[in-house]
């Protein structure tokens, strides 16, 4: 499965359109790590814990759109984006979305 | 009398540690920024939507990376007392500045580590994260997310 944020697969052609395709989570912090994160507040600085918890959930997002791309039967996912939303003090939904399109 | 003085000394302490820790970790962060853009700085990195019509593009990958930051006791302290008086808030620019780069980084290494080229239509996106335990004081943190589509070109 080819992803890009751009509106085309550079070097490409798109042949065939098969419409939006979206994939979320909802991911809430562990409690241990929020307390350490909670620490790390006084000294500043990155929040490793939180940067990986993230990370794994936009990965997962990115999977569960890439699930809906391949039963459309795309082959790529164009002009992707990503949105960060805040359900509940705790929680974030992290929300990646595409158009699925078939290319050369 | 023991009582007031604790209840300054835990402030105090925290804004002496904040302020020394946090002084520390941002000069060495600003260190292996300056390293690692110095080395990544050859891998053509742009906003444009499309690529140059010269670009023989072979293949294409979305890359992405991101960063979750939070201020120091100092620098939180220091930012409450700005709110008095207006103007720019400098300690809150840098910390926003490093995560920026930070994640612009990590973002070109990661298609540096795939073969890559080039980088192109990189877009920069910044979010609050709060937390429950934390939420007293607002915010926890900020994070910046940089992606774009990586390429491959033909040689």
């Amino acid at each position: 499965m080819i992803l890009s944020n751009t509106e085309e697969v550079p070097g490409r052609a798109i042949r065939e359109f098969y419409g939006v395709v979206t994939g979320s989570t909802v991911r809430s912090k562990h409690f241990g790590k929020d307390l350490l994160a909670g620490l790390k507040n006084f000294i500043g600085g990155e929040l490793k814990a939180y940067t990986e918890l993230l990370q794994e959930a936009r990965q997962e997002a990115i999977e569960r759109m890439i699930e809906q791309a391949k039963a459309l039967g795309a082959n790529a996912v164009v002009n992707i984006r990503f949105a960060t939303s805040s359900v509940a003090q705790g929680a974030a939904e992290l929300f990646a979305y595409g158009t699925a399109v078939r290319v050369d | 009398m023991v009582e007031t003085l604790l209840q300054l000394a835990v402030p105090a302490f925290l804004l002496g540690l904040g302020y020394v820790a946090g002084t520390m970790a941002e000069q060495s962060h600003y260190k292996s920024l300056r390293v690692r853009e110095l080395r990544l700085r050859r891998l053509p990195t742009t906003n444009l939507r499309r690529p140059p019509a010269h670009w023989r593009v072979e293949s294409a990958a979305l890359v992405a990376g991101s960063t979750v930051v939070s201020v120091d006791y100092f620098k939180r302290f220091l930012a409450q007392l700005h709110g008095f008086v207006g103007g720019r808030v400098r300690s809150y620019e840098s910390l926003l500045d490093r995560a920026r780069r930070e994640s612009v980084l990590r973002m070109k290494e990661e298609a540096v580590t795939g073969g890559f080229d080039a980088v192109i239509n990189v877009r920069l996106e910044s979010s609050n994260i709060s937390s429950p335990l934390t939420n007293a004081r607002g915010t926890v943190g900020v994070e910046v997310l940089a992606f774009g589509t990586a390429l491959k070109l033909a040689r």
